[in-house]
C-alpha cells in the first residue's frame, strides 16, 4: 500500500471510530497537543491509560469476587476509571462506567457483575482499535509520510 | 516515567538528602535540581527571575497528570505535577501543620490546580488548608472535578477557590485561567474575586454522585447562574 493510500485508511479508520461512539472530542484535544517536540504525546498518554484501566479491571474483578461485596470500594474505583476514559475520549467506556455507578449505588451485585463484563469487553474494544490506529500512523511515518492531523 | 517517580522519592524522603533539595519540572521535560534560598551555594538560579508563572498541579490520576502538565506547558507554564495533596501541602512547606517560615522566594508557586476526589485529603481539603496559611493564602487555587456538582462548585468558591473547572480539562480552560491570573497579576495583584464557573451540560452526570461526597445531590440552579452572571457584568463595567 502505497502513502496516501496508508494515509487515507488513518483517516477513513480515525473518522469511523468518532461515528461509532469509540472516540469523543477530548480524543481531539489529545492530538491538538501534540507537536513535533511531543510527537509521542498521545501515545504516551493512551499507554498510561491501558496500564491504569487493567489495573483497575484488576481490581474490580477481585472486588466483586469478595463474600461480603464493598460497594463503596467498586464505585470508587468505577469513578476513577470514568475519568480516565473520560480524559482520553473513550466515550463508550465512560458511559458504561455510569451506568455501573448507578448498580454500584444501588448496591445491585447482579447488575454490577454485568456491568463489569460489559465494561471489560468495550475496553478491550477501543484498546485494539487505538492500537491499530497508532500502527497506522507507525506505517504512515515509517514509509516516510507525515501523520495526517 | 522517570521524573514523577523522583519526584515521589525525594518528596517521601527528604531526610535522605542533604540540604532540602526539591525538583522542578523545567519546560522541556529535563529535570533541574534547585535548593532552598537558605541553602544556595552556587547554582544561582532562582524562577522568580523568570516571566513564567510556575502552576502547582494535584491530582491522583496519573493520565490526567501527564494532560494537565501539558495542558499547562503549552500555556508557556512552569509545572510541578505531584500525586496527592499531602504531596502538595510538603511541596508548599505546609505539613505537619508548620508554616512555612522561610518562603521558597526561588520557587515561588503562582497557582495551583488541584482535583478534588483524591483519596486521602480531597481539592476541598487542600484549598483550605491553603486558605487557612498566612503565607499561602494569596495563592489562587482552581478546583477541576469530573462532577458538575452545584452544591460542591458553590462550596468550593465559598472557600476562596479561584475557578472551577469541569473535567475533561481542555486547553481553553487552562488559558482562560492563567489569561485571568495574568490580568489579575497586571493589575497590581488586587484580587477581584472573579468566580467563574464553566458548566458543562453533561445531563448524564447530573444524577451522579460522587464517592467522596455520597449525600450531594445535582441541583441545576438557574437562579444561581444569574446571579453569578450579573456579578460578573458589575465587575466588567468597572474595569475601564
Amino acid at each position: 500500500m502505497d502513502l496516501v493510500q496508508l494515509q487515507r485508511q488513518l483517516v477513513d479508520y480515525r473518522t469511523s471510530l468518532y461515528h461509532e461512539g469509540f472516540l469523543d472530542e477530548q480524543f481531539t484535544q489529545l492530538q491538538e497537543l501534540q507537536d513535533e517536540n511531543n510527537p509521542d504525546f498521545v501515545v504516551e498518554v493512551v499507554s498510561l491509560y491501558f496500564e491504569d484501566s487493567e489495573r483497575l479491571l484488576n481490581e474490580l474483578s477481585k472486588a466483586l469476587e469478595q463474600q461480603i461485596i464493598d460497594f463503596k470500594r467498586i464505585d470508587a474505583h468505577v469513578h476513577q476509571f470514568k475519568g480516565s476514559s473520560s480524559s482520553i475520549g473513550a466515550q463508550r467506556v465512560q458511559r458504561l462506567c455510569i451506568v455501573f455507578r448507578n448498580y454500584c449505588e444501588a448496591q445491585n451485585v447482579e447488575g454490577c457483575l454485568k456491568c463489569l463484563q460489559q465494561v471489560k469487553h468495550e475496553y478491550s474494544i477501543v484498546k485494539t482499535k487505538l492500537e491499530s490506529m497508532f500502527q497506522l500512523e507507525r506505517q504512515i511515518l515509517n514509509a516516510g509520510g507525515s501523520v495526517p492531523v | 516515567m522517570g521524573e514523577p517517580c523522583l519526584l515521589h522519592f525525594f518528596l517521601s524522603f527528604p531526610e535522605k538528602i542533604p540540604g532540602i533539595i526539591l525538583l522542578e519540572m523545567a519546560v522541556n521535560g529535563a529535570v533541574t535540581w534547585l535548593r532552598r534560598a537558605g541553602e544556595m551555594d552556587g547554582y544561582g538560579l532562582s524562577a522568580s527571575d523568570t516571566e513564567e508563572v510556575h502552576v502547582l498541579a494535584v491530582d491522583d490520576s496519573h493520565v490526567d497528570r501527564k494532560v494537565i502538565e501539558r495542558l499547562l506547558k503549552i500555556t508557556s507554564c512552569k509545572v510541578t505535577a505531584v500525586d496527592s495533596g499531602r504531596r502538595a501541602l510538603q511541596f508548599l512547606g505546609l505539613d505537619d501543620e508548620k508554616e512555612a517560615s522561610n518562603g521558597l522566594d526561588g520557587l515561588k508557586v503562582d497557582l495551583i490546580i488541584t482535583d478534588y476526589c483524591m483519596p486521602g485529603m480531597t481539592g476541598y481539603e487542600l484549598l483550605k488548608k491553603v486558605k487557612e496559611s498566612s503565607v499561602f493564602r494569596e495563592i489562587p487555587v482552581v478546583i477541576m472535578s469530573s462532577e458538575n456538582v452545584i452544591t460542591r462548585i458553590d462550596r468550593c468558591l465559598e472557600e476562596g477557590a479561584e475557578d472551577f473547572i469541569v473535567k475533561p480539562v481542555k486547553l481553553s480552560d487552562v488559558k482562560r485561567i492563567i489569561d485571568c491570573m495574568m490580568t489579575d497579576l497586571r493589575e497590581g495583584g488586587e484580587r477581584r474575586g472573579i468566580n467563574k464557573r464553566k458548566l458543562r451540560d453533561d445531563s448524564e452526570d447530573r444524577s451522579s454522585t460522587a464517592p467522596c461526597s455520597p449525600t450531594t445531590t445535582t441541583v441545576d440552579s438557574p437562579t444561581r447562574r444569574l446571579k453569578m452572571t450579573s456579578f460578573e457584568e458589575h465587575v466588567f463595567s468597572n474595569k475601564n
